[in-house]
């Protein structure tokens, strides 16, 4: 237990209880809360306010300090995640430390999760208890300035990542764009046209690609995933791994001779970007607007690679320019960036687990992203609607929410589905004159200009049908045709409706591996597997690990506009940090107090960062502040008390726990 | 006295964590047993064996710990401290005559604001069927504070 400095005067406490409108004074009695804190030991004075975090009532704290002379301000109101830093600059705008100030939880953790007052209160009171007793031996602490460095890691090369890169690089900011596969463009690259305007895609997106490809302040690494992320704000340390392409980048001139030239006459592997509705050769481009235009050779099926005895005609063609090496290795990079922006995208829902779909069974049932591909001028049919056999179809069936608003799959709303689905609807329609059904929930279609693109394509002679189908099964009159089965909730009755074939509006999904990423990266995810913004209102594209941002599908399901948008906010929020030239670190690093410590050294071995070390000359520890981020196991670890941790001082958290716990 | 028992239980929650699936039962607005009092720490790890002695010595009838799961620690690995340490004070508890019932180490990760809910109201059952850890005043009582504080 360390000393404390006391001033002669008795510490002269504010505490400010928040009404929060009356999220928290709908629950908890707050005069009876401020009645109770006022008669608190070293309380000087106690007030309520509606909204503490506004301009009047940071006000109030900043004049209190000066007419009542208060040296140390507690505020019950909402998380401290929320606005503890917006009460510490009104504590340190009315002359205090900023770090003269606690806060106590009374909405997230009070308020709004318990529903009897008398108790709510209670708690509340006792939680104010402890702060009032906990802030008087607070210490004036000071914010670490530390260098920040100006390079930006973004992780992900579809439309969020690219914007992301563009806006930073234009801004002068130097990029390391990371993307797994072998061109960017993510699932934007693969749609047909957008909605709500029907522009293409790709005459949106190829001109950024390109654009990414040339920018001198951007660094483009394909087929490159992050493997180790180190450092705190400012200061990253990421190693990336580069996969070997087996086509050298800067020799490849991208004249596709080589996929002509290979062995394989016929394209016999399933094409991934046109998810397998076409096929391509050991050595191939995605497509041919790709970025970098660069070929890539696959190695679980190249000749050359499983037995070693091709003629390598690929080699033969590409001749001087010998682009192609068998021999590239994976290579494995250091950077050091500032800030990290994650753009790392959304899975489809894979439509074989709602089995009575027959997704998978049946030919002629198609996921939503399959059926751009069929739509897109540049896919597998030349953008023909063409069932499995080659027939036009004659009526279609849309599904929607194929993965989305299910108890049994995921219960979110995908939020494009309805959106796509008109679109799709709309593109079959034009290009086949085929009966199109729409089988909703409820349309949605919440976003500019998006109710006037479902009116102007619900009026253009498709069938929307209100329903859940409950399945979809062969006709039984053995023509080929699918019979989809559905309760028409408008009419009340039960259709069976036969089409030739089933486009399921399978909804958005995190990616496969986004729980390893999110570890990789210190950050979390929300229940259903995103990754998880600060707060979903205030700080949608800040993490909880500082200098790391989300932009994209990532963080939720959304459409393009959005994305952008996001995309904006990230690359603004990071360019704020990085062009101040420095950030500032909570102090709430540990030190030593060396007049106890006995030199026993049980606390080196516990720091997960290095940072202690022992001092042999005066038989001491020593912490490194740079490298200490504050977690207090040390702490913890110390036999003698002599490792404090700055705000988490032993005696504070014994102050709050007699505080939680004192009769009132 | 009360005629009802009401279990006091401090529930030390990490910052990074358990910290914030409190505060998702708080937006998700789940309702749970409002016998906790939460003191967050940065981690699990900051959890000094003799914080929880000195809940129980001012009178928590439970003491609960939540970090966040293995692998997922913010700062690497301060949770696999936490957990040795309780498995160590856990006997010792046990042999000073606390129930086993009344310590309790949770991961609960920031999406998991419904554990939270299921947790505490557990716990707080758990405790309501042992009984109150101490029958008689406790130190830190209204006398003492009130001397402490002249």
């Amino acid at each position: 237990m360390s000393p404390h400095d006391e001033s002669a005067s008795p510490v002269r406490v504010g505490v400010y209880v928040c009404h929060c409108g009356t999220n928290i004074a709908g629950t908890i009695d707050v005069h009876d809360v401020i009645a109770f804190s006022a008669a608190l030991p070293n309380v000087a004075l106690a007030r309520e306010y509606k909204y503490m975090c506004s301009d009047p009532g940071q006000e109030l704290i900043r004049k209190d300090i000066q007419e009542y002379n208060l040296d140390r301000i507690v505020v019950a109101a909402c998380s401290p995640c929320l606005h503890e830093r917006t009460f510490r600059h009104a504590t340190e705008q009315g002359g205090l430390n900023p770090y003269y100030f606690q806060m106590v939880n009374v909405r997230e953790h009070d308020s709004w999760v318990h529903t009897d007052k008398r108790a709510a209160t209670q708690k509340a009171k006792d939680l104010i208890r402890a702060a009032v007793r906990r802030v008087k031996l607070h210490r004036p602490l000071e914010r670490r300035r530390v260098a920040i460095k100006s390079e930006v890691l973004v992780v992900g090369g579809g439309i969020a990542g690219i914007h992301a890169a563009l806006t930073l690089a234009n801004a002068g900011k130097h990029v390391y764009l990371v993307e797994r596969e072998p061109t960017i463009g993510g699932h934007m690259a693969q749609f047909d046209k957008t909605f709500p305007t029907l522009d293409c895609a790709a005459c949106i997106l190829t001109p950024k690609m390109t654009a990414v490809k040339s920018h001198p302040n951007i660094t483009l690494w394909t087929l490159s995933e992050v493997a180790q992320v180190q450092g705190y704000v400012g200061n990253y340390t990421v190693t990336v791994r580069r996969k070997p392409r087996y086509v050298l980048e800067d020799l490849c001139i991208g004249c596709l001779e080589c996929i002509e030239a290979c062995v394989y006459k016929q394209a016999k592997v399933p094409d991934e970007f046109n998810l397998g509705l076409s096929k391509r050769k050991p050595v191939y481009i995605s497509f041919p607007q790709a970025v970098p235009q660069v070929v890539v050779i696959d190695p679980e099926t190249c000749i050359e690679f499983k037995s070693g005895k091709c003629k390598k005609t690929c080699v033969e063609v590409c001749g001087e320019r010998n682009a192609i090496d068998f021999q590239q290795k994976e290579e494995i990079k250091t950077i050091e960036v500032g800030t990290i922006i994650l753009a790392t995208g959304f899975e489809v829902f894979d439509a074989r687990r709602i089995p009575y779909y027959g997704y998978g069974v049946y030919p002629n049932v198609y996921t939503a992203l399959e059926a751009e591909r069929l739509t897109n001028a540049s896919g597998p049919t030349g953008g023909e609607i063409l069932l499995r056999d080659g027939r036009k179809p004659k009526s279609v069936g849309i599904i929607h929410c194929v993965g989305s608003r299910d108890e049994h799959t995921n219960r979110y709303c995908s939020r494009v589905c309805c959106m796509y689905s008109l679109k799709l609807a709309h593109l079959i329609k034009e290009r086949t004159d085929a009966e199109v059904y729409n089988f909703y929930i409820d349309m949605r279609t919440a976003g500019k200009a998006f109710e006037e693109f479902y009116n102007r394509v619900a009026g253009g002679g498709m069938y929307l049908i209100r329903g859940k189908v409950a399945d979809v099964c062969p006709a039984p009159n053995g023509d080929g045709r699918l019979m989809l089965q559905v309760e028409d909730t408008l009419l009340g009755m039960v259709r069976k409706i036969p089409v030739d074939l089933v486009v399921l509006a399978t909804g958005l999904e995190p990616q496969k591996d986004a729980q390893e990423v999110r570890r990789l990266f210190n950050i979390g995810c929300s229940t259903e597997g995103f990754f998880l913004e600060r707060h979903p209102k205030l700080a949608p594209v800040n993490t909880f690990t500082d200098g790391i941002f989300l932009a994209g599908c990532c963080q939720g399901p959304k459409d393009i506009p959005d994305t952008v948008a996001q995309a904006g906010a990230a690359a603004a929020e990071s360019l704020a940090l990085v062009d101040a030239g420095f950030v500032e670190l909570e102090p709430n690093t540990a030190h030593v107090l060396e007049e106890v410590c006995s030199g026993c050294r049980t606390c080196i071995p516990v720091c997960p960062f290095q940072a202690i070390s022992f001092v042999h000359e005066k038989n001491k520890a020593e912490v490194n502040e740079v490298l200490c981020k504050g977690c207090g196991t040390c702490v913890a670890a110390c036999p003698s008390g002599s490792m404090q941790q700055n705000l988490f001082e032993d005696q504070e958290v014994f102050e709050e726990i007699g505080g939680v716990l004192a009769y009132a | 006295m009360p005629e009802l028992f009401e279990p006091r239980i401090v529930a030390f929650f990490c910052n990074w964590c358990t910290y914030l699936a409190a505060d998702l039962a708080g937006t998700s607005r789940i309702k749970y047993a409002p016998n906790a009092r939460v003191i967050r720490v940065m981690c699990s790890g900051r959890v000094d064996p003799q914080f929880v002695l000195e809940a129980f010595a001012h009178g928590a009838d439970g003491v609960l710990i939540g970090g966040c799961h293995p692998g997922d620690c913010h700062y690497q690995e301060g949770n696999y401290s936490a957990l040795r340490r309780f498995q160590l004070l856990k006997h010792l508890l046990k042999d000073m005559g606390i129930e086993e019932e009344r310590f309790r180490l949770e991961w609960i990760s920031a999406s998991e604001g419904d554990k939270v809910r299921a947790v505490i109201n557990d716990m707080v059952e758990k405790v309501r069927a042992l009984g109150p850890l101490r029958k008689y005043p406790v130190v830190g009582g209204p006398l003492e504070e009130v001397a402490a504080y002249g």
